[in-house]
């Protein structure tokens, strides 16, 4: 495919920014898609692909920057303006009334007159042609939440030609399909393609990009670092580009002295909420002594994995057993009894109450134990005592244990949940994104407290999307893509084979 | 008295006491259906009714007395919307509150302006919404089983029950068949969609709130100048809730309502009739069963043990852009 | 969006913010006063004479805080689980015959201070057991509790006017409730406690039941922050999703903290009946459930607040009663309002004012 330089582009932003709060969103963010092209943007959860899409989309303003859309200069206060400038979003969690029909979730906002009757005939008539055009058959009558979620993303790019979009963009649209709906979808953006249609498809699946795209842009943590042309790039590059954290971690450590195994993972299968599945017939072992690492890129099954053996996520299928004891049916409470410590992936929603003060953070979910309290009350001098010495051991800052959590930076927050679980003194200790948005300096510091677990004769199982936090960490690394367990290597695995491995593109 | 004229009977009561209670549900259909919890159906009833009797003293016009009921329902509406929508305030509570505000206003006004305990004075014939005979009425009383039911249970009704009838299939066509239920529907069931298609969601809201607070006015007027003459402290007595109820019972669809209504209103005219007589081989059955009998089915219901209700699914939630 | 996230000093948070919008509250509540042709000046001055200008005023007074104080805990401890407990009024009425049926079986034979015991166990036992089918409902099957809530302060209505008409009547009587307990099943009134402060308590129901209130204050205070199921409680409240991760039980915490809640609700009952009216009678909780709802969102659900707020509201309703008196324009009714106008601004309204308040707060943090 070759681009044409002389047409204008069909978008263009320059200089966009940002701020949500103290999150810095988006940085100065340049990017120009031409017309007719795919433009693929790749980056992890969190380095604002999404954001910048919903401002082109007009969800959200910038704070600065411009937007260009057909080399004219526009504001978009609303996505009904970004629908007259003929920009068409498919949303990552669908933008539909699950018990509304398809041809009414099409039809609402542009619904022609007052009265639903004759314009509803008109609407069906213009998108039957629709779906003739670019082979988008689904059932106009049906009710949407009986659709399979192939089916409901149809509607949803239904909706957006049914607008008229001439620019389309694509928020993870695979990340909900099996790979047949998956490759269906490439096969409806070809033929849009081919019909002059703009798209931009935001994803953090490789395979993806150089499957589909014309360009691919990288971004990381908040701003854009590559704009390349599919074909002259590899996936090493921009696996390279988007992973990014060239600050070498290196971290010193002996060999692991591996012991009896403390958790043993048989042939698991996991669902999400719609019925997807996430991990899929997964097997392992994990061992005293050793630290385990599961690489992945970010949605491939890792976050379920972890939840399931945690006991916040009831499995399908398949055993997991901790410390020899099968787990089944065993809350998380009872789970930390048999010796099991979580670093949860997120710590705001789940490690941490962040309206609790800083020492009721440090026992959650040990609360119940006789060290902070006789009986059914809590000995608060206990705790805060216990508190203190965390603070002090982990160099906690502020060094307040009143200190609203809120109110602590992610750092600092994250130290709190580390400090706890680990000073509880586990069997097994599984971790989650150890070190997502923490600074470098208390990276160091998390990383090594893991290293201390293992050589004390724990078993750590560690699931990052970082490369480098799971290759310095790691004795073994299993690789996971599409809920599956694709290999294993040792710790001293190049990265491009890890890295095609996480692509899913070699064993 | 024999048993037809016992059933005509009721069944005539059942009617007139439904009338509020379909007005108010059919207030809540519209305001829950757009996401917007609405306990403060009962406040709002009761302070239309307030007003209308109010305005149809001072004016002697029953249509003056229903207009004034209308506005102030409105006026409680947009509080309404002002706390939940524009600040996003906690639904239930803000019900809570004009539910109070309701019953102290209507009796410190009511005093301070009549003197007579928070009643308004007794309205005159012309000044309230009398029943009207429909035409053939008294040339068919004589005839068996239907004439009777066409004389005391069709007809002599006054205007406001036939549109509270009315209301049901317009409610209905409003919901379904135009842009506007379309939208309302959405902005219950997922505000973002709304919000994407490019429709303003809070404007849509307001509007529905609106459309609940104009269909409270009706309900109160019909209390206070219709079914009764006057203003009485609190005369909405609950009805507010059991509408509430009536509308879950009914899964918030417009025809079910009706269908929830009249058995709610049938329950009330069975326990006023059962009031001291004896049912033979059971005796005397509690009046207090029929008066629970909604509450219980629909606690019933909400367990479900019968079918599954299943509520607007953004109901209760201010509508916060995600990030 | 953007002051939302602004932190603001506590003071400002819990202090001035919930004082801005009472006093909102009562500024409108004086403009209905001035609209009726009334000084709202003056109207307050007989509110604060009529509920604290006299020894017995002062007890009737604390007779309704004493109502308030058990309702707001009620409402307060499901409300730090994270549920919204409508029902304390029909809580409260349900307990009120676990109380009655306790002094009924045992005011011949004993003293009542051997009857407390057990009208404090049926008044809390009897209200728990009207809250437990709402917690289960909401536990186990996902009813929405406010609206079971809702339905079950009717249903007990209907029950206890049933059982007060057919069942605890006096024979041959007219009025539907039970007959006058002996001393031994009524709660003595305080009145060397006003005695202590040179007050003579008159005929004010002031009773021990407000012992037993500020009791429950210190209970629920230790029950929410200082046991292991009261960190539970809160825990979920805030953050269900932080809850599954430390291995609360949902079923469980529900449905014990709306037993807990029921049964304080349900022991309103002591004041009223075994305290004050020294029997059952129809509709004798007479909305104090529902002000436990203005007490809990005022006083922040913490037992202090609960008692000023309280407080606050046991003037009013004295205060009110003795206004009606003086100002025959102003009905007590006017309570309810301000009582409606306290929720609306302190509950539905409370961020309103709170972007106005960041950025005046940002002026002066800058200066």
């Amino acid at each position: 495919m070759s681009l044409d330089p002389s047409t204008v582009p069909a978008i263009e932003l320059v200089g966009i920014d940002k701020k949500f709060g103290p999150v810095h969103a988006n940085k100065n963010i340049n990017l120009t898609v031409a017309k007719g092209t795919i433009h693929g943007i790749i980056g992890e959860n969190g380095a604002g692909k999404s954001t910048l899409m919903s401002i082109l989309y007009g969800f959200y303003q910038a704070d600065q920057g411009q937007i260009h859309i057909h080399g004219k200069q526009t504001v978009i206060r609303d996505s009904q303006a970004a629908i007259s400038l003929g920009i068409g979003m498919v949303h990552q969690h669908f933008m539909l009334v699950e018990n509304f029909t398809v041809l009414e979730n099409i039809i609402l906002g542009v619904e022609g007159g007052m009265l639903l009757g004759r314009d509803t005939d008109r609407a069906r008539a213009k998108l039957q042609q629709l779906q003739k055009d670019y082979g988008l058959d689904v059932d106009l009558d049906a009710i949407i939440e009986e659709l399979p979620v192939g089916r409901q993303q149809r509607v949803e790019i239904l909706k957006a030609l049914y607008r008229g979009a001439d620019i389309l963009i694509l928020d993870e649209p695979t990340g909900v399909l099996t790979p047949a709906e998956a490759d269906h979808l490439f096969e409806v953006l070809r033929v849009l393609r081919e019909q002059g249609k703009t798209i931009i498809l935001i994803t953090h699946k490789l395979r993806e990009i150089m499957a589909i795209t014309d360009e691919v842009s990288v971004m990381r943590r908040g701003e854009m670092v590559a704009t390349r042309t599919t074909a002259e790039t590899t996936v090493e590059e921009l696996a390279e580009l988007m992973v990014g954290r060239r600050v070498l971690l290196h971290v010193d450590k002996d060999a692991a002295r591996p012991g009896p195994v403390l958790l043993s993972v048989k042939n698991l299968t996991v669902k999400d909420g719609r019925g997807v599945t996430m991990v899929d017939d997964v097997s392992f072992d994990v061992r005293a002594g050793e630290i385990v690492g599961i690489a992945g890129v970010a949605g491939n099954g890792q976050s379920e994995l972890l939840e399931a053996i945690a006991g916040i996520r009831k499995p399908s299928s398949g055993e997991i057993l901790i410390d020899g004891q099968p787990v089944a049916g065993l809350d998380a409470a009872r789970r930390r009894d048999l010796g099991l410590a979580h670093i949860p992936e997120d710590r705001h929603h789940m490690g941490l109450v962040l309206k609790f003060e800083e020492y009721e953070n440090a026992i959650l979910g040990y609360h119940r134990d006789e060290k902070y309290g006789r009986g059914g009350f809590l000995d608060l001098e206990a705790i805060r005592k216990d508190a203190e010495e965390k603070i002090a051991k982990y160099d906690i800052r502020p060094p307040n244990p009143r200190l609203k959590t809120a109110n602590f930076s992610g750092g600092n927050q994250q130290k709190i949940v580390v400090a706890r679980e680990i000073e509880r003194d586990p069997k097994l200790l599984i971790v989650g994104q150890p070190t997502r948005g923490v600074d470098v300096g208390a990276i160091e510091f998390i990383h090594r407290r893991i290293i201390e677990t293992r050589d004390a004769g724990k078993a750590v199982l560690l699931v990052s999307v970082e490369l480098d936090e799971i290759r310095s960490l790691s004795d073994r690394i299993l690789v996971m893509f599409a809920g599956r367990i694709v290999g294993e290597k040792t710790s001293d695995a190049g990265e491009q084979t890890l890295g095609l491995m996480m692509a899913g593109i070699a064993a | 008295m024999e048993f037809f004229d016992i059933v005509v009977s009721i069944l005539g009561s059942t009617v007139r006491l439904s009338i509020p209670l379909l007005f108010t549900a059919l207030a809540g259909l519209f305001s829950e259906r757009a996401g917007i919890f609405d306990i403060g159906l009962e406040g709002k009833m009761l302070a239309a009714a307030f007003a209308s009797a109010v305005a149809a003293y001072l004016t002697g016009s029953p249509w003056l007395g229903l207009l004034a009921g209308i506005g102030v329902s409105i006026m409680f509406s947009l509080v309404h919307g002002f706390a939940s929508i524009t600040n996003r305030g906690n639904q239930i509570v803000s019900g809570v509150a004009l539910n109070f505000v309701a019953i102290g206003l209507t009796v410190v006004l009511g005093q301070a302006w009549f003197g007579q305990g928070g009643r308004t004075p007794q309205l005159p014939g012309d000044a309230r919404f009398s029943p009207i005979i429909l035409p053939g009425a008294d040339a068919v009383r004589e005839v068996p089983i239907l004439g009777p039911l066409y004389a005391n249970v069709i007809s002599g009704n006054n205007i406001l029950t036939y549109m509270a009838f009315v209301a049901v299939p317009i409610a209905w066509w409003v919901l379904f068949r135009t842009r506007f239920g379309l939208r309302l529907r959405a902005v219950g069931e997922n505000p973002g969609a709304v919000d994407t298609a490019g429709i303003s969601v809070s404007w849509m809201r307001y509007r529905a709130v609106i459309v609940a607070g104009f269909l409270c006015g009706f309900s109160g007027t019909y209390l206070a100048i219709a079914q009764s003459a006057a203003f009485i402290n609190n005369m909405s007595a609950g009805k507010g809730y059991i509408a509430l109820a009536a509308l879950i019972f009914a899964k918030w669809k417009p025809v079910p309502v009706m269908f929830a209504c009249l058995l709610f209103g049938f329950l009330d005219a069975v326990a006023n009739f059962m009031q001291g007589k004896s049912v033979p081989l059971i005796g005397e059955v509690p009046v207090q069963i029929f008066q629970a009998l909604p509450y219980i089915l629909t606690c019933i219901l909400l367990a479900g043990f019968i079918g599954v209700a299943r509520a607007p699914k953004a109901g209760g939630a201010p509508y916060v852009k995600e990030r | 969006m953007t002051t939302a996230s602004v932190p603001l000093p506590n003071w400002i948070t819990y202090g001035l913010i919930p004082l801005m919008n009472l006093m909102l509250a009562f500024f409108l509540s004086g403009l209905v006063v001035w609209s009726i042709g009334e000084s709202p000046w003056e109207a307050l001055k007989f509110l604060i004479q009529g509920s604290l200008g006299r020894g017995d005023a002062i007890g009737f007074t604390l007779f309704y805080t004493t109502s308030f104080i058990f309702t707001g805990l009620s409402v307060a401890v499901a409300f730090h689980a994270g549920l919204f407990n409508i029902g304390s009024e029909g809580q409260a009425y349900v307990g009120g015959l676990g109380a009655a049926l306790a002094a009924l079986a045992l005011d011949r034979y004993v003293p009542w201070y051997v009857t407390m015991p057990f009208a404090i166990a049926g008044a809390a036992i009897f209200g728990a057991a009207w809250a437990l089918i709402p917690a289960w409902l909401q536990a186990k099957r996902g009813s929405h509790i406010v609206i079971t809530t809702i339905m079950f302060n009717f249903i007990a209505a209907a029950l206890m006017v049933y059982l007060l008409v057919n069942v605890l009547i006096v024979p041959g009587k007219m009025a539907p409730e039970t007959r006058t307990f002996l001393e031994g099943g009524q709660l003595p009134k305080l009145d060397w406690l006003m005695a202590l402060f040179g007050l003579d308590l008159g005929p004010a129901p002031f009773n021990v039941s407000f012992l037993i209130a500020l009791v429950m204050c210190y209970l629920v205070w230790l029950l929410i922050w200082r046991t292991k199921f009261g960190y539970e409680m809160r825990t979920l409240g805030i953050s269900p999703s932080a809850a599954i991760y430390a291995g609360v039980p949902y079923v469980r915490t529900v449905i014990i903290a709306m037993l807990i809640s029921g049964g304080l609700a349900g022991m309103m009952a002591l004041n009223a009946v075994n305290g004050a009216a020294a029997r059952l009678q129809v509709e004798f909780v007479a909305g104090a459930g529902f002000v436990g709802i203005a007490v809990s969102l005022m006083g922040r659900s913490h037992p202090v607040g609960i008692i000023l707020a309280a407080l606050l509201f046991g003037i009013l309703y004295q205060g009110g009663a003795d206004l009606s008196f003086e100002m025959p324009t102003i009905t007590r009714d006017m309570i309810v309002v301000i009582q409606g106008l306290v929720i609306l601004f302190a509950g539905a309204l409370e961020h309103m004012l709170r972007p106005a308040v960041v950025r005046i707060y940002q002026q002066f943090a800058k200066a």
